[in-house]
């Protein structure tokens, strides 16, 4: 109890200090932040490892005895990333966002109520708790994507995000006022059964399923994350991608436990938004120019993947297959954690090397991985890990969702397990192809700019926090079964009863057994191959070019063009020029851009003109008193005309 | 007890000694399969083992503009496929290592490989080695679902998600998984002639880079990494071999029968991709993904049959 209040604490107030010093408020900020971070990591760890009495009896930490807020497994489970997410980033904030910025202040402060509504999130079990944090989330979220509102982009950024997240939380109050009719009263319990089948119950479902999906950012609801994931500052981008859009899946999974008998539709429809995100999520990546962008469509895809995994489980929930239940909700909440990890090290990443090199388009970028070796090892490893590929962490949570898939093939519902498997199978090429096109346009070959080429390492405070988010990663990827019991504990709480540890479902100890051959095997090729003699300095042979110059690199939009071809008839890309005549052409301007389907395509024009048509009804507001007073006496008599009939 | 053991640790040594010392073999079969069906002579069978040799007694050249990933291409994708030639078993002796799902580790193993390659084709900042590299992860977006649906299909018909239990469960292909069986073979073997850029998907005898994908990628490696990327080839021809070997064991040989089979019907593989590069020409680049399409179509009907 005392540690979980102690990082709520220390968390909300990190910024304070900084308000009123005249220089070191940053230092200050990054140090509450850490001491909060740690306290939350010690809290959560107590919570997962603590020794459970009964068969579903989970530990928990209680902050006065009221019933609106203690921490679970559930929630213990995205303390940790909130911790370690925001204790890194705070520090990476230090020289990313100096003293030198008007509003670092305002930026720091903003940064630490964020941290604390996100916790006070995970710990809230009372929609009054749940709501405040909620809200606190998004306005706190909302003040740091503005934080360069100088810039029109990011201004408009800001107002899509604001009117995304309040009418997500419009859903959630709808949901919270009928939640009574399920559970008793407003405090999180479980339903009665049977409740979930009724049209009652399925409306509260599907209220719940969008107020929630609009924050995870899963499509269609997706649109305000692009925008506002590249407009934030780095490492706020990081939190925001880490762990903000998470809540949307803490509230799903709160669902999740509180019903009993959820039906099949439940499932699909998770499982279906989950495809729908996944695969999208990633078609959409490959299209972006912009590295952050890119990033943030990225996490969509994520969200897909978490979604599938919380999918299986439901579908596993309905069928009363625990195994299906355990493997699915653990993946989910483990690749909650490692998403929360490794796009964290890629937008920390991305900030170092946009810092550096002044732009985040990927055609202006390259050759940093000579420049800049530090940062570009940290991309790598974020992106290894992204792409699901062992021996990292991704690959352990895909793999459960993997394993829960192949599991439900045996049984009924089994052309959602078939779906799903290949889903995953398509997601992780094209991420494959993705971060292959992202790390080696901006990290590798020759910089495509003068500004490219002048890029500098970035301060050990910026390094740092990226090493550790790497460690955090290759910890999981090579040492999985130690998460095997906190896991169990989390996934228990969601499947309502004790079933087989997932840590022998899921053989982790020989994922662990299996990194050794491949780290001895790698170990030694390298020394083989580096055992002759070797001459360097030479320019690339490319057969037979004598100057290989960077213009004639292959460019980002060029390695993306045959995917893009492929899908083109979903993603809809714009191309302009490119066409050459003649025989000795003369040079002609190219340009291609992939708008966002939904807000470009849709929710803008539709909108606008929504709000073209409604001007109509201007007349009705115009200004002066005695039509109100008009107005009210017209109510007045229509309420006395309907009292008296 | 004592004996079983050392059955099992012969097993795992004839195994370990197949992955690592047979698969330069094999593209020495599929050039003199080649050589004789166009009546030629062509090169001696251990060709690769005499390049291999000779490359490794020869100097690197690294260009400037790499850096430490340009080595992390070949040496990854030995080191990963050589990890997963452990989970796939040989004929119908189980693999030295197997549990359950080592299925999907096995495949993003080979993501791995590919990943690692396609970056160490970046890293030279040359266009050619660039389009090798769009085209292979393109194309690897259509093998990976046919390569998964396989894998769907056998699992739900043996049960298991191992591959030594899923791929050498013997005497299956004489239940009503028949069909099924054939349809997920046809399906991986063109994942099979795709994944190692073999005709009609690419051609690794071409003298123009432009309508390369593996050979161009690798444009830039010499010397002891070249012989890697070389050996790291054939091996894939091995590993992935096995996979459609495996289930053509109609009934489980016993002891060093397995293994006399094993190595034959490798030749015998060998030979067929061999007959498959004479009698067909490599696909125009826009039609390959028409091909690898038919990959996925063939093994989500055997899971389609296997519903009904």
């Amino acid at each position: 109890m005392i540690l979980f209040g102690a990082t709520l604490l220390l968390a909300f107030l990190s910024g304070l200090p900084g308000l009123f010093m005249k220089r070191g408020g940053g230092r200050s900020a990054a140090l509450l932040m850490g001491s909060s971070a740690a306290s939350g990591l010690l809290a959560a760890l107590q919570v997962l490892l603590g020794r459970a009495t009964g068969a579903v009896a989970l530990p928990n930490q209680r902050v006065l005895d009221w019933g609106f807020l203690h921490l679970d497994p559930l929630g213990a489970i995205f303390l940790i990333p909130v911790c370690i997410l925001f204790g890194s980033a705070s520090v990476y904030g230090l020289a990313y966002w100096d003293d030198h910025r008007e509003n670092s202040r305002t930026v720091r402060a903003a940064f630490g109520v964020l941290a604390g509504f996100l916790i006070l999130l995970t710990g809230a079990q009372h929609a009054f708790t749940f709501l405040l944090g909620w809200e606190g989330m998004a306005l706190a979220a909302f003040v740091l994507v503005m934080a360069e509102d100088r810039d029109p982009a990011t201004r408009r950024a800001g107002y899509v995000y604001l009117a995304a997240t309040h009418t997500g939380t419009l859903f959630l109050f709808s949901a919270f006022a009928l939640l009574p009719k399920a559970a008793g009263g407003l405090a999180f319990g479980p339903w009665t059964p049977g409740f979930a089948s009724s049209p009652l119950g399925s409306a509260l479902f599907l209220l719940f399923l969008a107020g929630f999906a609009f924050k995870a950012g899963a499509l269609p609801l997706h649109f305000w994350l692009p925008p506002a994931h590249s407009a934030a500052p780095s490492h706020v981008s990081a939190v925001m991608s880490g762990v903000l859009i998470k809540m949307g899946i803490l509230g799903l999974a709160r669902l999740v436990a509180w019903v009993p008998d959820p039906p099949i539709w439940w499932g699909g429809s998770v499982t279906a938004l989950g495809l729908a995100s996944g695969v999208l999520g990633v078609a959409f990546a490959l299209g972006q120019h912009d590295l952050k962008r890119l990033l943030a469509y990225h996490s969509i895809e994520n969200i897909g993947i978490i979604l599938l995994g919380l999918g299986l489980g439901l579908i596993g929930k309905h069928a009363g297959s625990l195994p299906i239940q355990l493997l699915g909700f653990g993946g989910a909440l483990l690749h909650v954690v490692n998403h929360a990890l490794f796009k964290g090290l890629l937008f920390l990443a991305a900030g170092s090397a946009a810092k550096a090199a002044g732009t985040r388009d990927l055609e202006a970028l390259g050759g940093l991985a000579r420049r800049m070796p530090r940062t570009s090892l940290a991309f790598l490893a974020g992106a290894w890990a992204i792409c699901g590929l062992p021996p990292l962490n991704g690959f352990v949570s895909e793999w459960m969702i993997y394993l829960a898939a192949f599991q439900g093939l045996g049984r009924p519902h089994a052309l959602w397990s078939v779906a799903a498997l290949g889903a995953l199978a398509l997601i992780g090429a094209l991420a494959l192809a993705c971060f292959a096109k992202a790390f080696g346009a901006a990290f590798l070959g020759e910089a495509r700019s003068p500004a490219a080429v002048e890029a500098r390492e970035s301060p050990p405070s910026m390094v740092g926090p990226m090493g550790v988010l790497a460690g955090a990663c290759a910890f999981i990827g090579f040492f999985p079964v130690l998460l095997g019991r906190p896991l169990d504990r989390a996934a228990t709480q969601l499947a309502g009863a004790q079933g087989p540890p997932l840590a022998a479902m899921a053989s982790l100890t020989m994922l662990s057994l299996m990194a050794l051959p491949l780290l001895a095997g790698a170990w030694m090729l390298v020394r083989w191959s580096r055992g002759r003699s070797f001459r360097e300095g030479v320019p690339t042979w490319d057969c037979g070019y004598t100057a290989p110059a960077a213009r004639m690199q292959y460019t980002a939009s060029s390695f993306a063009e045959g995917l893009m071809r492929g899908m083109r008839w979903v993603l809809w890309p714009v191309t302009a020029g490119g066409r050459v005549a003649g025989f000795v052409p003369r040079p002609r301007p190219f340009s291609s851009h992939l708008p966002d389907l939904v807000l470009d395509r849709a929710a803008e024009p539709g909108l606008g003109g929504a709000a073209r048509g409604l001007g109509a009804l201007r007349f009705l507001q115009a200004g002066h008193l005695p039509i109100y007073l008009l107005y009210v006496l017209l109510t007045l008599l229509g309420l006395f005309v309907w009292m008296v009939a | 007890m004592l004996e079983t053991f050392l059955v099992r640790a012969v097993h795992v040594a004839l195994h370990l000694t197949t992955a690592l010392l047979l698969p330069p073999l094999l593209p020495g079969l599929i050039a003199k399969t080649k050589a004789m069906v166009a009546g030629r002579t062509g090169p001696p069978v251990l060709q690769l083992y005499y390049d291999l040799a000779r490359l490794s007694r020869k100097r690197a050249v690294f260009s400037r503009t790499t850096t430490w990933v340009f080595l992390a291409g070949p040496v990854g994708t030995v080191a990963a496929v050589a990890t997963a030639s452990l989970l796939v078993p040989f004929g119908s002796s189980p693999a030295p290592l197997h549990f359950q799902g080592d299925a999907v580790f096995f495949a993003y193993l080979f993501g791995l490989a590919r990943f690692l390659t396609v970056l160490s084709a970046l890293d030279t900042g040359s266009a050619f080695e660039g389009m090798g590299a769009a085209r292979e992860v393109s194309f690897a977006v259509l093998a990976e679902p046919a390569l998964f649906l396989g894998f769907a299909a056998l699992a739900k018909s043996t049960g298991s998600l191992s591959l030594s239990t899923m791929l050498a469960s013997p005497g299956f292909s004489f239940s009503r998984a028949m069909a099924p069986l054939i349809l997920v073979l046809a399906g991986w073997a063109i994942v099979y002639l795709a994944e190692n850029s073999r005709i009609p998907v690419d051609d690794p005898n071409t003298h123009l880079e432009l309508t390369m994908i593996h050979e161009v990628m690798v444009l830039d490696h010499s010397g002891r990494p070249l012989a890697l990327v070389l050996y790291g080839a054939s091996l894939k021809l091995l590993v992935l071999g096995a996979l459609l070997i495996g289930p053509l064991f109609t009934r489980a040989f016993g002891g060093l029968l397995n293994w006399a089979a094993f190595w034959g019907l490798l030749v015998l593989l060998a030979v067929g991709v061999g007959l498959v590069e004479s009698f067909t020409a490599r696909l125009r680049m826009n039609r390959v993904p028409q091909f690898l399409v038919a990959g996925i179509l063939a093994t989500a009907f055997a899971f389609l049959l296997l519903l009904v």
